[in-house]
């Protein structure tokens, strides 16, 4: 959809008009990150990072493309070939970093736009399919994630594909066979490195299909905005282009700043020197770690220590950490309130900053770790919270706040007064 | 045929031609799944030989089996003894050593050296390592912990270190799988 006052894409080269009779992809682009798409007026820095993970995602593909020319998917050589794309490929280090350090910046960024989306309940109607497809992308990315950290075939990635692959054999009857049906053997080996090799290649293109359906679902209520009241007029917006694109430039400025500094001055700083070591399938590590990006999920995973009733212990730590992540397909439908942005709802706003904040902050640090008191135990009440957080904090403050009045419009939130808002019956 | 038959010719060539295409579709799921399990190369490498005679009673070896670490120990008397003296009823998956061990060879304990929560490799079994608390095995990942019989006492591993098919070819050759 796109509002009344929307630009019409009206093509004026005698090529361009043919083009759109034969294929309006200039119409789409137009229509879709250019001067037909009118946007709220008053979004901040926070809205930049949407367009930040989609740059990521491209950063991503073709980094890791140039890594596919130079890499080798077997036991015996994978290890040497990422070795000597760093030393004799040319640019091969700059690749290589790029893609490793890329991988840490696309959950950098995503996991802010996530925190984006709950502060300001972006994930509430009508944008609900607009989170559904942000959930699925973001568990491709942690699926795509793990089996690229695999293919350098180091220590961290044989034991990390030991591991996670485990988590399936903790389901019963069916674990086992799956655990060796996903591997294609007993333990990881060539056949589990190929495989590996094939997906991470395909995934990609997966998350980049489901991420045009994300925009396209987007697009038809139209971006949100931090105070969360719907677009009413003309003047509560400004169009894609120029406005948005060149904001977004600004932001891809600051972000390339950062990411050439990871880049070029600390390439192995989120890495762990234990991946340096080719892998060894008799002896493992003395302390494994996932990668950061993972660390919350795998804290939740270690803090089932004990059997409940009749699901062991390590199953409940499966099912919990998988259910992490499926409790935010709810999420819509768990938090009932009417107001979408955090700024308006006084509750929401402190167990957003006191609670959710902390109890992730507290995951984050503790799944990186040693699995030993304190940090068991701390990570377990900070899952307590993470889970009574969505399934018990949302839907009964939604239900017992009473949320700030909200602004009549847009305009009237940026400029104080909106002549609208005069001529528009009393609320 | 007639129309008060209720099958008409079109809905048979249609039924007819779904089922074709969902039995098709079946047909071509199926290795698609199946090529993804282990294959022959695999499976073949699944027997190892294992010659224990320089393995002294309080020593342990790791040798390969299905290229995954196979715990080969020479239990002590008084590690035996140890195992023996456990009240099955406190155990969380309740073995006694002899069920896991051959009979007359008590003192060999061969297990997969893997432990039962997510597949890490237990210390123990090279000289100087953490045998943990009950003197067994130790899990560093998760801290799981194996008594002298390496069953599992304390952690979050489900179950013991599990015993491999195998058998005494000789006094002094064992062969795994």
């Amino acid at each position: 959809m796109s509002f009344p006052w929307a630009k019409q894409y009206t093509p004026s080269h005698p090529f361009m008009k043919w083009m759109d009779e034969k294929l309006p992809v200039p119409r789409l682009i137009y229509n879709a990150v250019g001067s037909g798409y009118e946007v709220p007026r008053n979004l901040n820095y926070f809205w930049n990072f949407g367009f930040l993970a989609g740059l990521c995602l491209v950063l991503q593909i073709v980094t890791g493309i140039v890594m596919a020319m130079h890499y080798a998917a077997n036991t015996g050589v994978a290890f040497d070939t990422i070795e000597m794309t760093v030393r004799d490929v040319n640019w091969g280090w700059l690749f290589r970093y790029a893609h490793a350090n890329g991988a840490s910046a696309f959950f950098v960024v995503i996991y802010i736009h996530i925190f984006r989306g709950f502060y300001y309940g972006s994930y509430k109607a009508p944008r609900e399919m607009v989170w559904l497809l942000g959930v699925v992308i973001f568990l491709l990315m942690m699926a795509t994630a793990f089996m690229g950290y695999v293919l350098p075939w180091g220590q961290m990635s044989f034991w990390g594909a030991k591991v996670i692959t485990g988590l399936f054999s903790a389901i019963p009857l069916v674990g086992e066979p799956l655990q060796q049906w996903l591997l294609g053997g007993f333990a990881p080996d060539n056949a589990a490195l190929n495989r590996f090799f094939s997906l991470h290649y395909l995934l990609p293109f997966v998350i980049l299909g489901v991420v045009i359906l994300h925009i396209w679902a987007l697009h038809i209520p139209g971006s949100s905005n931090p105070t969360g009241v719907e677009v009413k007029s003309e003047s509560d917006t400004v169009p894609f282009y120029p406005y948005y694109i060149a904001k977004d430039g600004w932001a891809i400025g600051v972000f390339a700043i950062l990411f050439a500094a990871a880049v070029f001055f600390f390439p192995n700083a989120l890495g762990h020197p234990d991946n340096y070591i080719p892998a060894n399938p008799m002896s493992t590590p003395a302390h494994i770690v996932p990668e950061w990006y993972f660390w919350p999920f795998y804290a939740i995973l270690r803090s089932f220590t004990q059997d409940f009733f009749f699901i062991p212990a390590k199953l409940m730590g499966v099912l919990a950490m998988f259910g992490a992540i499926l409790v935010w397909f709810f999420l819509p439908w768990l938090d009932k309130s009417p107001v979408r942005s955090g700024s308006y709802r006084p509750m929401y706003k402190k167990f957003f900053w006191f609670g959710l904040i902390p109890a992730m902050a507290v995951l984050f640090y503790c799944g990186g770790a040693p699995a030993v008191e304190p940090y068991v135990m701390i990570s377990q009440i900070a899952a307590f919270y993470y889970f009574a957080h969505f399934l018990i904090v949302l839907p009964v403050v939604s239900a017992i706040e009473k949320p700030l009045p909200l602004p009549y419009s847009i305009t009237e939130a940026v400029l104080g007064k909106d002549e609208g808002a005069e001529l528009a019956p009393a609320a | 045929m007639a129309e008060e038959d209720g099958v008409r010719r079109r809905d048979f060539i249609n039924i007819a031609a779904v089922s074709a295409a969902g039995v098709a579709g079946v047909g071509v799921v199926i290795p698609l799944v199946s090529q993804m399990s282990a294959s022959a190369d695999v499976l073949a490498a699944s027997s190892s030989e294992v010659d224990i005679s320089a393995i002294k009673p309080g020593q342990a070896i790791k040798a390969v089996f299905r290229k995954q670490p196979v715990f080969v120990r020479n239990l002590t008397p008084k590690e035996i003894a140890e195992a023996n003296a456990v009240p099955l009823s406190s155990l969380r998956d309740p073995q006694t050593l002899q069920e896991r061990t051959k009979e007359g060879k008590e003192n060999w304990l061969i297990t997969m050296g893997v432990c039962t929560h997510l597949g890490c490799v237990p210390l123990g079994a090279g000289e100087g390592e953490n045998r943990g608390e009950f003197g067994g095995y130790f899990c560093p990942c998760h801290g799981s912990v194996y008594d002298t019989a390496a069953r599992i006492r304390k952690g979050p591993a489900p179950k013991n270190l599990e015993v491999p098919e195998y058998e005494f070819t000789s006094d002094t050759v064992v062969k795994i799988g």
